[in-house]
């Protein structure tokens, strides 16, 4: 290719997406019941990317991903992982695919070996050729030394690692991770990124869900904010904040709220009240900390704005179940 | 490879079972040599001989039979059921190459395998005490427990598909297990059954098996072999059938 074609095969590509993407899902469309679970999903994912799906409880996340996995069948639209049609070449497309599921499901009976041992046999994979790699996986997942332990004298963020390395066992090209730190401390989190931005560096494609904000803001270069089975929003964390809400937040909160919130209504752009708190987004917070300062019955506190407060924009307050 | 895909599934219940291959093998053969002693010399000195032989005799190939479906019936009931439902390493080998196929086809191989295991406890037993006429019809038997465990892990794969908890078996034990128990064979001649009830006892499949283990271990070669054999196959691959269509359902939808 020329330098003169670049710039007409460049919107060639653009046009019919990427020629390399990972996992390209058109149109996807999957109905329970009466319900659309996911209502005509579009997604095209980068290779070497972190990509996050956004979304409540309910929003069709999950479902997604098993589509994606060639679990189950779409109703309408296509899936292609890696090349291969879904889930028509599922079993072959799986070989280089890893999953970190949302629910535990590693071996209790087994010590941390036999699982690496035994999840890479699903995978053709011998025993010799497992066991020349269960030492790196267990460095990755900061288990060196845990080889021989039994999979229930683990902690809750030693089995979410150990299950990051079973992912890893048939050294696939892109990993689907399911809410991969839910339930855990702070420290066992920050480990598991640790690890998750290792993948990213060495290459991997990366798709996770999540309801944490501040995981999706740390690790995702793309995210897609899914409700009632659509995307509603993509973009970059920052793409997101800043195509979506104002800048600046003020949380307020205290007895003379009602008051305050006459007021708030001129100073800022948007205002929300969530239980006893009344969130000012705003481009100009200096006006409405001045405002505030006058007012003794109130407490504030002042913070650029993040994912969350897009998030609950766009997807509402109320709670889903 | 394609058709051992079924392996490694397998290949994990059988690592599971060898770290607690004691306590598993006791059981095996603690449960039906008791019923053995306990029946054959107990409730045998109180009987004449039974079709020409002393009771205990008689009973062998009933225990055989009874413990090859018991064998094949827990292992596809509580530990399939733990293995799919509570530990999820069914859906954990759905996320690799595997299919649902292959985790069905090894659970159903494993739980044959297994019962055929307990087959050769008794069949052990049988030797030691010398209840048999003939070494040669004897080792007919292991054809004889494969086919039965292969049949009841079927039929077993086909419930556990269906049950939402583990109260559920009791379904199953009670109104299939139990009633094969007493009207199967196992402790006296189905002839010895009134007329009505002898036709629905010889359509259980525990029948058909005690049909063919009873005269091996007398030293006679079983009538109606084919008959029975294709009725255990029957009984197994319509349970092997039903067991994917559900779990199917069940897991894939």
């Amino acid at each position: 290719m020329t330098d003169a074609n670049a710039p007409a095969a460049c919107a060639a590509l653009a046009a019919e997406g990427l020629s390399d993407a990972p996992l390209r899902l058109r149109n996807l469309c999957k109905r329970y019941g009466g319900a659309l679970v996911v209502d005509g999903i579009d997604l095209e994912l980068a290779p070497g990317r972190c990509h996050g799906l956004l979304g409540p409880n309910g929003a069709g996340k999950t479902t997604t991903l098993r589509l994606a996995l060639g679990l189950v069948g779409a109703d309408a639209g296509t899936v292609e992982l890696l090349g291969h049609p879904m889930p028509a070449a599922a079993a072959q497309a799986r070989r280089k695919v890893g999953v970190v599921p949302q629910v535990d499901s590693l071996d209790p009976d087994f010590t941390v070996r036999e699982n690496l041992l035994t999840y890479g046999r699903y995978f053709g994979l011998s025993g010799r050729e497992i066991d020349a790699r269960v030492p790196e996986l267990l460095e990755f997942a900061g288990l060196a030394g845990k080889a021989d332990a039994p999979v229930q004298t683990l902690s809750g963020g030693m089995k979410r690692r150990l299950t990051l390395a079973r992912a890893l066992v048939n050294d696939p090209d892109l990993i689907f991770l399911d809410e991969p730190t839910t339930g855990l401390d702070p420290q066992a989190r920050h480990l598991i990124w640790q690890g998750l931005r290792r993948l990213i560096a060495r290459g991997k494609t990366l798709l996770l869900t999540t309801h944490f904000m501040d995981e999706a803001e740390r690790l995702c270069d793309v995210i897609s904010v899914i409700d009632h089975g659509r995307v509603i929003a993509r973009g970059s964390p920052r793409e997101l904040i800043i195509g979506h809400i104002e800048p600046h937040v003020v949380e307020v909160f205290g007895d003379a709220l009602a008051e305050w919130k006459v007021c708030a209504a001129g100073l800022c752009r948007r205002c929300e009240q969530a239980g006893e708190t009344l969130f000012c987004y705003t481009d100009s917070p200096e006006r409405v900390v001045a405002a505030l300062e006058s007012r003794p019955g109130l407490r504030y506190l002042h913070r650029p704005a993040n994912l969350e407060d897009v998030f609950l924009k766009l997807t509402g307050r109320d709670l889903r179940d | 490879m394609i058709e051992f895909a079924w392996y490694p599934v397998w290949r994990r219940n059988f690592l599971v079972w060898k770290k607690l291959a004691g306590p598993s093998l006791l059981g095996n053969l603690a449960d039906p040599l008791l019923y053995m002693l306990g029946l054959g010399y107990g409730l045998g000195r109180l009987l004449p001989e039974v079709e020409g032989v002393p009771y205990l005799n008689f009973l062998a190939a009933g225990m055989l039979a009874y413990s090859v479906m018991n064998s094949a019936s827990f292992e596809t009931l509580y530990s399939a059921f733990s293995r799919m439902h509570v530990q999820k390493t069914w859906d954990a080998i759905l996320n690799t190459p595997l299919t649902l196929k292959d985790v069905v086809l090894g659970e159903l191989f494993w739980a044959t395998s297994k019962s055929l295991l307990s087959g050769v406890a008794i069949l052990l037993v049988i030797a030691a005490l010398g209840l048999y006429a003939d070494i040669r019809l004897l080792l007919a038997l292991l054809p004889v427990a494969l086919l039965t465990g292969f049949c009841f892990a079927g039929l077993g794969l086909a419930i556990n598909a269906v049950s939402p908890n583990y109260d559920f078996f009791m379904y199953y034990f009670t109104l299939a297990i139990t009633p094969m128990v007493l009207l199967g064979g196992v402790f006296y001649p189905p002839s010895a059954l009134p007329d009505w009830l002898g036709g629905i006892a010889a359509w259980l499949p525990l029948t058909h098996a005690v049909e063919l283990a009873r005269p091996l271990v007398l030293g006679r070669v079983p009538e109606d072999i084919a008959l029975h054999v294709l009725a255990l196959l029957a009984y197994g691959a319509v349970g092997y059938a039903a067991a994917l269509a559900l779990t199917r359902r069940r897991l894939l939808k």
